[in-house]
């Protein structure tokens, strides 16, 4: 059988950054939750993401699916030591906001309010971009994510020492830095496998 | 194979044992260890599935050289350019890097709000002699590649279909999808932690 892309029909699709649940819809078809062998839910690590399209698809490499879904659990809930989880959602919702990827900023801009309490301050983000002025330590965590998501990456000693002068050690820096790299894998994925859906009323 | 195979971010970062970042990198073992299975997973997998060895490595030597990555191109293309038998691809893929460089991201976003941000960039395509020399299905997954690193938010079911049309499978365009968007995150640990390393030595100096 001939493999074929998915041209899903989508009403009021979604046109703006957004904190609200949107969905997300695949354009190449996920396995089925019936047909999930072993291997496949090793990839899945999570039992329940065998309900999310998205992962049925990513899933029918369960191999990377399965590194891939660990390193991003490790950089964004391993908050023991280290830059606090509401930063790291910031740069995730900066690098998303730059690729331009407004499934993965919806999810991660409600991450970041959460945590940070900061809601509006996050919504300027997403409204007004990445050059809103939101104070020294976001701002300084705001470029440091852009300069690392462009191609090539512009990040440079400046944005280091602009964290460091904001008050974020070593350790703290290299989790901007991995925040912010995550999501340009992350991006990529979403934005080139499927489109956001409008919230589910 | 896993344990005689170095620490790719390490080694390319000039990360060396005992050093400032040795120690940052040492307090994320896990976020460590599972980017490097990434790396297995993605250049040395246990099943090849249907994308070849020679393809994973020509492709991510492709997207490090539109990151303007000197070092890691040569990581990635070596061992092409270390056999005989697929030696003629560096120079192919140098030509094709050569005429594909960009700054990005840039592209169109749905009509809408947002479209005063949409920014015109290169749209690539495989030069006529890249194309004969590497193929229907090669061509295809740099021109996607290309897609993904300057202008995800331009990606499209009908990119996808260019793909299914040059001979890709559905599970070899995950595949795909996984490798370049990999390799653009490797690319940014590397090139942020080496600079993180350059000031802590400067600090320590």
């Amino acid at each position: 059988m001939t493999d074929h892309i998915i041209t899903p029909a989508i009403e009021n699709r979604p046109v703006a950054f957004t904190q609200a649940e949107i969905g997300w819809t695949p354009w190449l078809k996920p396995l089925a939750e019936d047909d999930l062998t072993e291997a496949h839910l090793a990839g899945l690590v999570e039992a329940s993401r065998a309900k999310s399209p998205y992962f049925r698809l990513l899933v029918r490499d369960p191999q990377v699916l399965e590194a891939r879904t660990k390193t991003d659990k490790d950089i964004f809930y391993n908050t023991r030591t280290g830059l606090p989880r509401a930063e790291r959602e910031l740069a995730a919702t900066a690098a998303s906001r730059s690729n331009g990827c407004i499934f993965c900023a919806s999810v991660h801009s409600r991450f970041a309010a959460h945590h940070s309490k900061r809601g509006d301050d996050v919504q300027k983000l997403l409204d007004e971009g990445v050059e809103v002025d939101l104070g020294d330590r976001w701002n300084a965590i705001i470029a440091a994510s852009v300069a690392l998501t462009a191609t090539p990456p512009t990040l440079g000693d400046e944005h280091i020492e602009r964290l460091s002068a904001a008050g974020l050690d070593e350790l703290e820096i290299a989790d901007v830095i991995h925040g912010a790299a995550f999501f340009n894998w992350a991006n990529r994925l979403m934005l080139s496998l499927g489109e956001p859906t409008p919230t589910v009323q | 194979m896993t344990t005689s195979t170095p620490d790719i971010i390490d080694l390319l970062a000039g990360i060396k044992p005992g050093s400032s970042l040795d120690r940052i990198r040492t307090q994320r073992p896990e976020t460590r260890e599972q980017a490097q299975k990434s790396y297995l997973a993605l250049f040395v997998p246990d099943t090849i599935g249907d994308v070849s060895l020679v393809e994973r490595q020509a492709i991510a030597s492709f997207v490090a050289g539109l990151h303007r990555q000197p070092d890691i191109f040569e990581f990635y293309v070596n061992p092409l350019g270390d056999s005989e038998e697929n030696r003629w691809l560096v120079e192919v893929l140098k030509a094709e890097i050569g005429a594909a460089q960009a700054v990005g991201p840039y592209g169109q976003y749905p009509a809408g709000p947002l479209s005063v941000e949409n920014a015109q960039g290169l749209i690539y395509q495989v030069s006529k002699a890249g194309h004969e020399a590497l193929g229907e299905k090669l061509a295809a997954a740099l021109e996607h590649a290309h897609l993904l690193v300057f202008r995800p938010r331009d990606a499209s079911s009908k990119a996808l279909q260019a793909l299914l049309d040059a001979g890709w499978t559905t599970d070899g365009i995950v595949t795909l999808s996984q490798l370049v968007s990999f390799v653009a995150f490797q690319i940014r640990v590397i090139a942020g932690l080496s600079l993180l390393a350059a000031s802590a030595r400067r600090a320590a100096a």
